[in-house]
């Protein structure tokens, strides 16, 4: 009796403001909910003609294909790798710049350090891509830079063992500078009698960045951190589909990329959505386990 | 107070005033480099080795290509047509979800919030998105590209925050006065929060200018492809052929490359003008967006 009151009395309440979200529930249900029922198919053997509820089921046997098939090391390998090396590489390089600019005294200096840092990320990704293969053909920039330091002019994008270094480097030229703002505004926010103080105990200046700078930046870093880890294997495919080419394959492919493939190119709708289905799960478990190691050890956390 | 700096910190501040100078030449060059290249003599460019300072010969036949190219110019159209009617409906959509759940005492609030945040950690996936797109018939279709992606559940959260931040005795005064909740957003709410809802045509307005995947999944007619897609072609697939008809294999190569550094000038320009004056507004949004809810 009692909820039904409650519901009651916050119907009468609250009526018109529920009005206001019927538009963006249906945009949840229509566009997120609705593709994530549609997901069941990676349990079926999906057809167009019958449609999500009418195609038969299949239990597993997408999954188990997948665990079976030739690519599925090289695909969790490959997407491994290259989400490590990129956060290995990129997670510090904005907190890194952050520190640098933050001691930077020169206010004009530091301003214009910042604009021309934030240029590339405004830079489209087709533009930025373009860019990089354009630069990497045998007459490209940097082999006129590597040749222009005695080194040899190859093709460096039809080069496996490139490939990993190349996405991830230009990743950090595109986002390091972005990515430092919401440290800097971090900085901004630590008290500077903390400073102060920590001058009058004789700390130099890496004292003070150990003992009060990260300290007090630590929170934003660890946030950072989760939602890095919450999309580890969730490594963008864009940026993948226009780098690689099948030279490169056997270090490119990622699985998201692979789904492109398969799904999208090859119309394997059941196969592709279980391999996405599974990525998703994987990415989900971790984001959890993040969240609670760090709620665990630094009492921060998502939520 | 100011205390004398030691040698130690002298030498790292001469240290890092060098390297963010680097920094500086290695963000700007590529970018310089390009630029210098389109206005090069395309034969020139090609036996030139080593780093451009400035063009090679000058010429701005790669430009008269480009611009003659009916693509480019029609790339832009539908790239516009998206950006203003998706940056609005964005808008409208993301305020109405904003206000909602910046209410206080909604009994639902709760969970319809966890519905949403949800949807930023998991989702369906590629393929059944697309499926359940051509399930609603917005395949090859411009409405295709703005509806399904009204509403950026990250902009969502910020901009719920900002509304939040907003005195709650001044819509409770409007209520009493008999206000309903939609003339509250318009009238209230909405005024107040210009500066976040710059922001907001800001985030909305770069993630639909830079977006390709989609258009190129999901749209089948040349004639409605962003301009984004347009530049895939040129820049990746090297389809200059629309362009270089008419010049011998061997030009079609050289002209070739200095059309698509041209192509990436015309499709830059305009961003890059831009953004120093907005620079301002985005750095703020992603400092709202960092306030922890």
């Amino acid at each position: 009796m009692k909820l039904s009151y409650q519901i009651k009395k916050d119907w009468k309440r609250n009526r018109s403001l529920y009005f206001i979200m019927i538009p963006v529930l249906i945009f949840y249900i229509l566009f997120h909910y609705k593709p994530m029922y549609g997901a069941i198919i990676a349990f079926k053997e999906y057809s167009p003609a019958l449609g999500v509820t009418g195609s038969p089921w299949v239990g597993f046997a997408n999954f188990t294909r997948f665990f079976k098939s030739v690519y599925f090391i090289r695909l969790i390998r490959n997407t491994i790798l290259l989400s490590v090396y990129n956060l290995i590489l990129g997670f510090p390089a904005p907190i890194i710049l952050a520190l640098l600019l933050n001691e930077v005294r020169n206010k004009k200096f530091k301003s214009i350090t910042q604009t021309v840092t934030y240029l590339p990320h405004f830079i489209s990704l087709i533009v930025v891509t373009g860019m990089l293969t354009d630069f990497s053909m045998t007459t490209g920039l940097f082999n006129d830079v590597i040749t222009m330091f005695g080194g040899k002019s190859s093709p460096l994008l039809q080069d496996p063992k490139l490939y990993r270094s190349i996405y991830v480097l230009s990743s950090i030229w595109q986002e390091v500078g972005w990515g430092s703002i919401i440290y800097l505004s971090a900085l901004a926010g630590v008290d500077s009698q903390l400073y102060e103080a920590a001058q009058i105990d004789g700390a130099g200046k890496w004292k003070q960045l150990i003992h009060v700078t990260l300290p007090a930046i630590a929170p934003v870093i660890v946030i950072m951190f989760i939602l890095k880890m919450g999309s580890l294997m969730n490594m963008g495919y864009e940026k993948t589909i226009l780098l690689y080419n099948p030279s490169t394959y056997e270090t490119a492919d990622i699985i998201s990329s692979y789904i492109y493939r398969i799904g999208l190119l090859e119309q394997d709708w059941s196969y592709s959505t279980a391999i996405g289905l599974f990525n998703s799960a994987i990415n989900f478990g971790l984001l959890l386990f993040t969240n609670r190691m760090s709620k665990r050890y630094s009492e921060t956390s998502l939520w | 107070m100011k205390v004398k700096k030691s040698k130690g910190e002298r030498a790292f501040s001469v240290f890092n005033y060098i390297f963010l100078t680097l920094l500086i030449v290695l963000c700007l060059y590529p970018v310089w480099y390009v630029a210098v290249a389109s206005f090069s003599n395309s034969n020139l460019l090609t036996q030139h080795t080593g780093l451009l300072i400035k063009p090679v010969g000058w010429s701005i036949d790669a430009y008269k290509k480009v611009f003659k190219n009916p693509m480019i110019g029609r790339g832009y159209l539908n790239t516009l047509f998206i950006l203003v009617v998706g940056v609005f409906l964005d808008l409208i959509m993301t305020s109405l979800g904003a206000y909602f759940l910046s209410r206080k005492r909604v009994m639902f609030k709760r969970p319809i919030m966890l519905l949403i945040v949800f949807t930023m950690f998991f989702s369906g996936g590629m393929i059944p998105f697309y499926l359940n797109l051509k399930d609603l018939r917005m395949t090859n279709s411009l409405w295709g590209l703005i509806v399904p992606f009204m509403i950026s559940t990250y902009n969502l959260i910020i901009l719920r925050t900002s509304f939040e931040s907003i005195p709650e005795s001044l819509i409770e005064a409007a209520q009493i006065d008999g206000a309903s909740h939609i003339t509250i957003l318009m009238q209230i709410v909405i005024p107040l929060s210009k500066a976040i809802l710059a922001v907001m045509v800001l985030y909305y307005g770069v993630s639909i200018w830079n977006s390709w995947f989609w258009a190129s999944a999901i749209i089948r007619t040349r004639e409605m492809y962003p301009l984004q897609v347009i530049l895939r072609e040129i820049l990746m697939q090297n389809d200059v052929s629309s362009m270089t008809a008419g010049s011998s294999a061997l030009d079609t190569e050289a002209i070739g490359m200095t059309i698509k550094y041209a192509t990436i000038i015309v499709a830059t320009v305009p961003i890059l003008c831009v953004y120093p004056f907005l620079q301002k507004h985005f750095t703020k949004g992603t400092m709202i967006g960092a306030v922890k809810e």
